[in-house]
């Protein structure tokens, strides 16, 4: 039975009250650390309360006002009728893929479309996970993502029921990318709270991909908890393209950790949203990680996207790069807090964190803050923000060429974006990205 | 002999000057300052005019407003190209026109395919101009051609536009982006500024395959050095916003032996006479 939240509470209130409906009932546990956690962190979300714009790190974001409407909480696993020509508009061509689908924050098993898995590779919904799987997930649920202090991860894990899991044993190669597809559908004004597992044992490799869109006009907030685990040796590259459009409000807290010799990477696509706010932490704990975080906003209409990164720098001999860049138009607002954190014993770290704004219009706004935290005496880091309006003189240059002031203006944001396009290592998803983008640019100047 | 390059395909014939610039005043955008104060310059095809004077003259402001640079605003005179207002077009429409300007300095644009521009710009000026667009091959072996003629290394058109060209290199793309235009008036601005010997030779060299009874130059520069290796038909003087002075070839070498002061003090016993 869906659940609808009372606005005549406050926004606390109502969700405490929630999860004392349903606990025990819809809200129980498909494996012991998920149950068990649940009461500790609803109690924790009550104490810390909603995020404000009293707080530093939601100086610039107010969650309150797309918080605070009243939705439905699906919390029975009942789900709208959602086909397979549904989707298809959100497929990449080419990309050959594990295919998982979740619609409202539930793995969809009739529209997923696994396929032929090496030996040992699970890829499933968290909920099938916990049961048929509850070593793995007992090992690794909750172990990344701390929910002391994150009032938004804290609901999340109070009110955790399915999301995506993927499991790639030790030594494994996964040759086909996992697709993560994740749909909105229905009616109903929707809050979704999936919760996604993604473990890479040593020395193994994989490559996930999601993909957020929408089915409906409804109005969604979706907190979406990631944790991310790579072992020794192993590469996990992570990309995740927001598309849901100007209904939809959400935020994703994503927790990398990675052992020895990892590799993990994280490649961000915000393109539609009203309120967005992504808190990313990648934490390298071992010798010789490399931690890569790349992000790309195309500001339009009113949205507002908030990225706070943090890379923890918790062991020495590391490499970290970061480059988010941001296109603004219209009215739309950035906010870029990238914070690495140098631990006293981490020496030898070569740290590199780079934001470029292009601020297209007088009512777009970005606020930008590198933040540096270093306590080791050896390191050589870096950081850089710029912001500013397409240069004229190029534009004057490619006009004398012959090209309209509107492709020219085009072709120069595109090659803005290029440098973190160039990033992505997957080449289906590259070339969906990269005409994603020529095409919004193209829309955005005609 | 050196080949020459002639367009493809004519544009339409006139009995009017390719280019006549009439009493024209020019000053900044919101600011209170002249800095062309009455130009007269007719240029026509088939003929190559060079532009000297000391900074400041104007000069560079000239090449600016004729290819339609917006920061500066017409306060009097106009600019007719075939007999038509030049001063209603939009920098783009010049260049579909047939208008080139080889910038002082070049821009470099990180991430922009040459590659990639250059298709887009040469595409768009010839279907202006009633030509066919050019498919991929006809592209690239038009980009070989132009590149060996101007002495362009073709390897720096897989590159960025200008990004981590030298000095020379940007010069010669110039030139090079001017072969693959096919212009009918080319405006050099201070294209010998900053060359040593050898590029100066080989962007002269570039400029010299590529006069034609059908193209015009305008080539402004400080010094005479260039003229030796470009030689003009017609050498104005620029001082002070206006052409104070226009002769021959010749007019280059007086200059460089007396100076632009001798030019300046003329100028004044003329105008006290």
């Amino acid at each position: 039975m869906p659940t609808t939240l009372d606005t005549d509470v406050r926004p606390e209130d109502r969700f405490v009250s929630a999860f004392k409906v349903n606990h025990g009932q819809t809200l129980n546990g498909t494996s012991a650390s998920i149950a068990q956690q649940r009461e500790h962190a609803i109690e924790r979300f009550a104490q810390l309360g909603l995020p404000t714009k009293e707080q530093e790190a939601y100086k610039y974001t107010n969650l309150a006002t797309v918080i605070d409407r009243p939705y439905t909480l699906p919390l029975s696993p009942e789900m709208p009728a959602v086909t397979e020509e549904d989707i298809a508009p959100f497929e990449i061509d080419d990309l050959n893929a594990h295919r998982l689908v979740l619609v409202n924050g539930r793995v969809h098993e009739g529209l997923s479309d696994i396929g032929d898995l090496p030996s040992g590779v699970i890829i499933s919904s968290l909920d099938r996970a916990g049961q048929e799987h509850p070593d793995v997930v007992e090992e690794h649920y909750g172990a990344y993502v701390d929910f002391e202090d994150d009032a938004m991860a804290a609901l999340n894990t109070a009110f955790v029921q399915d999301g995506a899991f993927v499991y790639v044993p030790s030594g494994t190669l996964l040759e086909k990318p996992v697709f993560v597809l994740h749909v909105h559908a229905g009616e109903e004004d929707l809050l979704i709270q999936p919760r996604h597992l993604f473990v890479v044992e040593d020395g193994a490799v994989a490559q996930i991909i999601e993909k957020q869109h929408s089915l409906t006009d409804a109005r969604t907030f979706t907190n979406t908890v990631t944790e991310m685990y790579a072992g020794r040796d192993a590469n996990l590259q992570h990309s995740i393209t927001q598309h849901q459009g100007d209904h939809a409000s959400q935020v994703m807290t994503t927790a990398g950790y990675h052992r020895d010799n990892s590799t993990l990477t994280s490649n961000l696509f915000s393109l539609s949203g009203e309120v967005v706010r992504n808190n990313q932490t990648l934490t390298p704990d071992g010798e010789h990680c490399e931690s890569n975080l790349y992000g790309l906003v195309l500001g339009k209409g009113d949205m507002h996207v908030d990225n706070h990164t943090l890379v923890d720098h918790v062991h020495a001999d590391c490499a970290s790069n970061e480059l988010y860049k941001h296109i603004l138009n219209d009215r739309s607002t950035a906010v870029f807090n990238g914070k690495v954190f140098v631990h006293r014993d981490s020496q030898r770290i070569d740290a590199y964190q780079q934001n470029d704004s292009m601020v297209l219009t007088n009512e777009a706004n970005i606020y930008t803050k590198p933040e540096l935290e270093i306590y080791a005496d050896d390191v050589l880091c870096s950081h850089g923000a710029t912001s500013g309006q397409i240069d004229r003189e190029g534009l004057f240059y490619l006009r004398t060429r012959g090209l309209t002031e509107n492709r020219a203006r085009i072709l120069m944001l595109q090659a803005f974006a290029q440098e973190v396009l160039d990033e992505i290592r997957n080449d289906a998803v590259k070339a969906h990205i990269t005409g994603v983008v020529r095409d919004r640019l193209a829309r955005s100047f005609t | 002999m050196h080949a020459r390059i002639h367009p493809t395909t004519p544009y339409p014939p006139t009995n009017m000057a390719l280019l006549e610039v009439k009493n024209l005043h020019v000053g900044v955008e919101d600011e209170d300052i002249e800095i062309l104060k009455g130009v007269d310059l007719t240029v026509d095809t088939d003929e190559v005019h060079a532009i000297m004077g000391p900074n400041g003259s104007g000069k560079s402001t000239l090449a600016a407003v004729i290819a339609g640079r917006e920061e500066y605003e017409v306060l009097d005179g106009e600019i007719l190209y075939d007999g038509e207002d030049l001063l209603e077009l939009e920098p783009e429409e010049r260049a579909e026109e047939g208008i080139f300007l080889a910038f002082q300095y070049p821009v470099e644009l990180p991430g922009v395919s040459m590659t990639n521009f250059l298709k887009e710009a040469v595409n768009s000026v010839r279907e202006a101009r009633g030509q066919d667009e050019l498919s991929a091959a006809e592209f690239l072996q038009m980009v070989r051609e132009r590149a060996e003629l101007v002495d362009l290394n073709a390897d720096l058109t897989k590159r960025s536009v200008n990004e981590g060209f030298s000095g020379g290199e940007k010069k010669r793309n110039e030139i090079f982006q001017l072969a693959m235009l096919e212009p009918r008036l080319a405006i050099l601005d201070e294209t010998d500024s900053g060359l040593d010997i050898d590029a100066l030779q080989q962007v002269s060299d570039g400029v010299n395959k590529l006069r034609s009874e059908d193209r015009g130059f305008l080539v402004i520069t400080h010094y005479q050095r260039l003229l030796d290796y470009i030689v003009p038909d017609y050498v104005h003087v620029m001082v002070d916003g206006r052409i104070a002075r226009s002769g021959g070839k010749d007019l280059a070498i007086e200059l460089e032996e007396k100076g632009y002061d001798w030019i300046r003090s003329s100028e004044g016993a003329t105008a006290a006479a």
